[in-house]
């Protein structure tokens, strides 16, 4: 029975070629907006997450913003005897004037000892680190970001070139691999030298920033703790200080991206309902034009939920129908769309599949209405009617 | 088999009752042919939707294999319509999309009848109807006499207790007209209970037994005009 119905309604769709389509139309476009627009922006936001983490969300900044405060090196230092912190960077940071021949531009000047490397998890291209020989003996050299090398040395190589950084004269030992954009900056337009040679050129003791590896993902919490109290005790001035984690960064990007993706839905719902309403439509006007057929039907014995079933199924039929063409249309868009942008986009089935789920939904909402009104016809009036 | 008494229905046009059927009693036996004779307007449609199972009276009893048809649901007397009862009507009442085919299964799909069963019925009574090279073609392409041949094999494939024929041959030419209602003669030889509504006192002559309707009663005899 069930099966000889779902036949009967797709007869009646057959038959109807044109008008099906047509309404299936509202359906069609409603899945393909919920899934493409849903794919591409999380497709985005998973290259920014991906690029947050790759930066290490085991990862604290501190940042000292009050000038009278002064920690020492030394201080930052002894912050890996916790057993949440892995290693501690301390920064002078500080902005130069940078000369090579005819090429001036301002740079990012970072004062940094050797563990800084490890904390930031970079490593360079060409050359060497900056090594504790180098910190011990103030010396001047320096490792460059691949976008100062390119301004100062373009297509030449950099290491074992001199440029000048305020008013000294500095040998450059090593290149940065390149890190691309971020949101938290990169290094690639910065320059480091030894935390001593920056502290004798700015004349600060003190550092003005330092950076945390926490021993685990588990201990990132522990370890934040552990710099917040500490940097209490230093200061004793809760707004002399900032200390954030990558993680906060993460977490209020998956805040945006989920608010985002539910907004995303929530209008492509609404597209989905407005095709609802056209499948609705349609069904009236089919219940009111085959009147004297369910009059027939019922002459001979379809018992109303025979009728209601037949005109039931044929409004799902149609609606998950432009669900899965609307699936596959976006398949196939979103598969164009990141070959053209080359942009990391993947197809989300899981939002696709829910989208098919609510259109059955919408099937038996808006097609519930239609399929009682015809149940419920007469079969002395339907057979009356030409 | 079939039993009416005291049935009354009535119309309401506006906010006056039209009584349409006034104290009709009638009692079809087992294998009867009666055909029921009135002109247009006397009531001999909606007697004939009463006793369909397609209406209820307004009051008395109508009595069909002994069930009291008045107090069923309307999905039960869909039941009653699907088993007992078929329907041959002036217009065919074929659904147009369908073919010959799948307008004979039809009635059938709505029952407990297993799909062999259902091919086995329908073969059977579209070549008893000599429409077996037909059963692919749509209404559209078929002529009046074999859409009514249709209508007959789905009705017969229903095996249903009565058959009821509402101006059968009425929408067709006298050879057609005759062809039909040779077949309904020959239903009623086979031992089919056949009630035949007509205006046409030519057809209603070939049936055992003439009852005429006027102004919404029933009499033996020809009214008087």
């Amino acid at each position: 029975m069930t099966w000889n119905i779902i036949k009967l309604s797709l007869k009646g769709i057959y038959n109807n070629k044109m008008r099906s389509f047509l309404t299936m139309l509202g359906i069609i476009i409603g899945v393909m907006a919920v899934v493409i627009l849903v794919s591409i922006t999380q497709g985005a936001a998973g290259g920014i997450t991906n690029s947050i983490s790759s930066m290490g969300a085991q990862q604290i900044t501190a940042t000292i913003s009050d000038e009278n405060v002064s920690i020492s090196a030394d201080e930052v230092e002894s912050l890996t005897s916790y057993s949440a912190i892995s290693s501690a960077a301390p920064v002078i940071s500080t902005n130069q004037t940078v000369k090579k021949n005819s090429s001036t531009g301002s740079y990012s000047i970072l004062g940094v000892t050797t563990s800084y490397f490890d904390v930031q998890d970079i490593d360079i291209q060409r050359g060497r680190k900056i090594v504790e020989s180098d910190i011990e003996w103030n010396t001047n050299v320096c490792v460059i970001g691949t976008e100062v090398a390119a301004d100062l040395f373009g297509t030449w190589d950099a290491v074992n070139g001199t440029i000048i950084i305020g008013d000294s004269i500095y040998k450059v030992v090593g290149v940065l691999e390149e890190q691309g954009s971020s949101l938290a900056g990169s290094d690639d337009s910065k320059i480091l030298i030894p935390y001593s040679t920056a502290s004798r050129m700015t004349g600060q003791t003190g550092v003005t920033s330092f950076y945390i590896k926490a021993a685990g993902e588990n201990t990132v919490n522990a370890a934040i703790s552990n710099v917040e109290t500490f940097l209490l005790q230093a200061t004793r001035d809760e707004d002399a200080y900032e200390v954030s984690n990558q993680s906060n960064v993460l977490d209020t990007m998956d805040d945006v991206n989920n608010t985002m993706t539910l907004l995303l839905a929530g209008i492509a719902a609404i597209s989905l309902l407005v095709g609802g309403i056209g499948i609705m439509n349609i069904m009236l006007v089919s219940v009111t034009e085959r009147t004297r057929e369910i009059g027939i039907r019922k002459a001979v014995g379809a018992k109303r939920k025979h009728i209601m079933l037949q005109f039931l199924c044929e409004a799902c039929i149609l609606s998950v129908l432009g669900g899965i063409i609307g699936l596959l249309l976006s398949f196939g868009i979103v598969e164009i769309y990141s070959l053209i942008a080359s942009a990391s986009v993947s197809m989300n089935w899981g939002i696709g599949f829910a989208a098919i789920a609510f259109c059955a939904v919408i099937g038996v909402l808006f097609g519930g209405y239609p399929a009682a009104k015809a149940s419920r016809l007469q079969p002395i009036d339907a057979l009356r009617t030409l | 088999m079939i039993q009416l008494r005291h049935i009354y229905k009535s119309y309401t046009l506006g906010e006056i009752d039209v009584p349409v059927l006034q104290d009709i009693n009638l009692h079809v036996k087992p294998h009867e042919f009666v055909s029921i004779l009135g002109p247009s307007g006397s009531g001999k449609s909606t007697l004939m939707n009463i006793i369909g199972c397609l209406d209820v009276p307004d009051s008395g009893d109508y009595i069909l294999d002994g069930e009291y048809v008045e107090n069923c649901t309307e999905d039960q007397l869909s039941e009653i319509r699907g088993i007992k009862i078929g329907f041959i009507f002036q217009q065919f009442n074929l659904l147009p999309d369908l073919t010959a085919y799948e307008n004979v299964e039809m009635p059938l799909l709505y029952r407990k009848i297993s799909p062999a069963e259902r091919h086995e019925r329908v073969v059977k009574t579209l070549t008893q109807v000599g429409l077996k090279a037909r059963m692919q073609h749509k209404p559209s392409q078929l002529s009046g006499g074999q859409q009514q041949r249709v209508a007959i094999a789905r009705v017969l494939a229903s095996e249903p207790s009565i058959i009821l024929a509402d101006e059968p041959t009425g929408n067709m030419d006298s050879a057609s007209g005759t062809e039909i209602m040779g077949i309904i003669r020959d239903l009623w030889q086979a031992g089919n209970t056949i009630v035949l509504i007509t205006h046409d006192i030519a057809v209603a002559n070939q049936a055992e037994r003439k009852i005429y309707v006027h102004d919404g009663k029933l009499s033996d005899k020809e009214a008087c005009t």
